[in-house]
């Protein structure tokens, strides 16, 4: 076996590794000499950034964590949507992996390429395999661009679906902003599940909101596969009317089987559908390193998971966490979702780690905040509570719901949650 | 008499810490797993950046009594009566304990 030791790290990724190796910050007590194990996290999202650090804040610096991760810098999918409207830029949801090295978690920039759950090892694109005790496999989503004829390579280039917050976020902002006034912009929703159940209407929103201020003989037609709105159905509904009531068309079981990128029209069953900008998602599965290690059950999209440790249904000691989960009841695909599925996750390794039992009960939460114009936002919040009797994490009866309407003040918080979680993620 | 209680005390509490499966309230980490529900909005062990009320530091009975307060409406809230629900007294009083056990920046 191949095994990559300390030493090897700092030979082969010198100047990052010589901030990781620092002892950690005041929160955590220098790490014994011998770390009790070590987990290797893939994916530096939501979920995967906030495992990694809650590892080491809960082992005292005693759990050795590697996190592989392909980008330089997190970038926020929630609060995107605002960079679309024009009252946010990508570096105000952009934070940096600094603050993780400071727990003395060893950032990796790479992709990890497989994985052998055998001999419980990490295949990496730049470094050495990586052996673990535990891996957790935080890949969120990739999009089934062939379930949509005509959405191929080339047509990739044309029609984006930005729905991973980064250059193509910037790049569709660019669309709408070089569109002509009295153009259409398109949205299309997959059917449910996907990846951030209100992001397609709070997108319609954003988009509406800066019609409504630049191009006010704009509209904005929303394509969905399902029967109603999945999310908060009412509030964005009322959104439409009151704010944007002729700049917003919504239909219903509308969903979009084709596209022509040359003719710049999306196809259902029954219309065809032309516009000048096309923002086309198609169904998600779980990203592709879930899938290549066997990670999916059942029906072949999401990976299963033990809802009291996220250990996977497939393979023992790989947890799986967020979007890519096979969700529990009524549990949405969502960033803050993924954020507690971490912490769930890391809670448990360190139980199990220590010889202890995880705990039997966890409770785990979820808030989503969706901005219906610059300032005015909507929320949809739940508890989930571990339900012994059906192995499954279930909405505790009674605490659920979403916002009594729209309001500033709600703004307030919505932005405030996002500077809260990603300094609880990365900070 | 005082010595062979305490000893006897001593070992049931050892009982109860080793099997945390036992029943909510025993876990010694109960308080610190709940909290991390609160942390996204409220910041890493209730230390809030900004824009959401700091729970770090603050008086148990205080944090106790207004999750209460949330739970029944006595409170108005834009969320926290519905997040509120979620929580039994027990742990309430667990996630109560452990913010005011935190230090405030």
């Amino acid at each position: 076996m191949n095994r990559f030791t300390r030493r090897d790290f700092l030979k082969t990724s010198g100047a990052l590794a010589a901030t990781s190796l620092s002892p950690g910050c005041a929160m955590e007590p220098a790490a014994p000499s011998r770390p009790i194990g070590r987990v290797i996290v893939i994916g530096g999202g939501y979920g995967g950034a906030t495992t990694a650090k809650y590892l080491r804040m809960w082992s005292g610096g005693s759990i050795e964590v590697f996190l592989i991760e392909r980008n330089a810098e997190f970038i926020s999918c929630p609060l995107s949507n605002l960079v679309l409207g024009g009252t946010k830029t990508l570096s105000d949801i952009t934070r940096g992996y600094g603050g993780l090295r400071s727990h003395g978690v060893q950032v990796l920039r790479d992709e990890a390429t497989a994985i052998n759950a055998e001999k419980k090892k990490v295949s990496l694109k730049r470094n050495d395999d990586l052996p673990y005790d535990r891996l957790i496999v935080s890949p969120a989503v990739d999009l089934m661009y062939e379930q949509i004829e005509g959405y191929d390579a080339e047509a990739q280039k044309k029609i984006l679906t930005a729905w991973k917050a980064g250059p193509e976020t910037v790049a569709l902002r660019q669309q709408l902003e070089a569109m002509r006034d009295g153009g259409v912009f398109v949205v299309s929703i997959p059917r449910s599940p996907y990846r951030c159940p209100p992001g397609p209407y709070e997108r319609a929103c954003q988009v509406a909101f800066y019609f409504k201020q630049a191009k006010p003989r704009s509209k904005v037609i929303i394509l969905d596969a399902n029967e109603d709105v999945v999310s908060k159905p009412a509030l964005f509904k009322a959104a439409w009317n009151d704010l944007y009531k002729g700049i917003i068309e919504y239909r219903n079981n509308s969903e979009v089987k084709a596209l022509d990128a040359h003719a710049m029209a999306v196809k259902t069953d029954f219309d065809t559908i032309k516009g000048d900008v096309l923002n086309v998602l198609p169904p998600m599965r779980a990203g592709d390193i879930a899938r290549s290690a066997g990670l999916m059950t059942g029906n072949t999209r999401w990976c299963g998971v033990d809802w009291l440790t996220m250990e996977s249904l497939a393979h023992k000691s790989i947890h799986v966490l967020g979007d890519a989960t096979l969700s529990a009841p009524a549990m949405p695909k969502s960033g803050h979702m993924a954020n507690n599925h971490g912490k769930l996750a890391a809670a448990a390794i360190v139980e199990l780690m220590n010889g202890r039992a995880p705990d039997p009960q966890p409770v785990i939460a979820n808030t989503c905040y969706s901005f219906v114009s610059d300032k005015e936002v909507i929320h949809v919040a739940s508890v989930h509570r571990y339900d012994p009797a059906q192995k499954t994490l279930t909405v505790v009866p009674g605490a659920s719901g979403v916002s009594s309407g729209r309001s500033e003040l709600e703004g307030i918080y919505g932005w405030a949650w996002g500077q809260n979680i990603w300094s609880d993620m990365l900070g | 008499m005082i010595r062979p209680l305490l000893v006897a005390a001593l070992a049931s509490a050892a009982t109860v810490f080793a099997s945390p499966v036992s029943a909510q309230g025993t876990d010694p980490n109960l308080g610190r797993h709940l909290s991390a529900a609160c942390a996204n909005c409220h910041g890493t062990n209730g230390v809030s950046q900004q824009g959401m009320p700091n729970l770090a530091g603050q008086q148990q009975t205080y944090l106790a009594q207004q999750m209460r307060d949330f739970k029944t409406g006595k409170r108005p809230a834009t969320i926290m009566h519905q997040l509120a629900k979620g929580y039994t007294d027990e742990q309430i009083d667990a996630l109560a304990a452990y913010f005011s056990a935190q230090k405030a920046r």
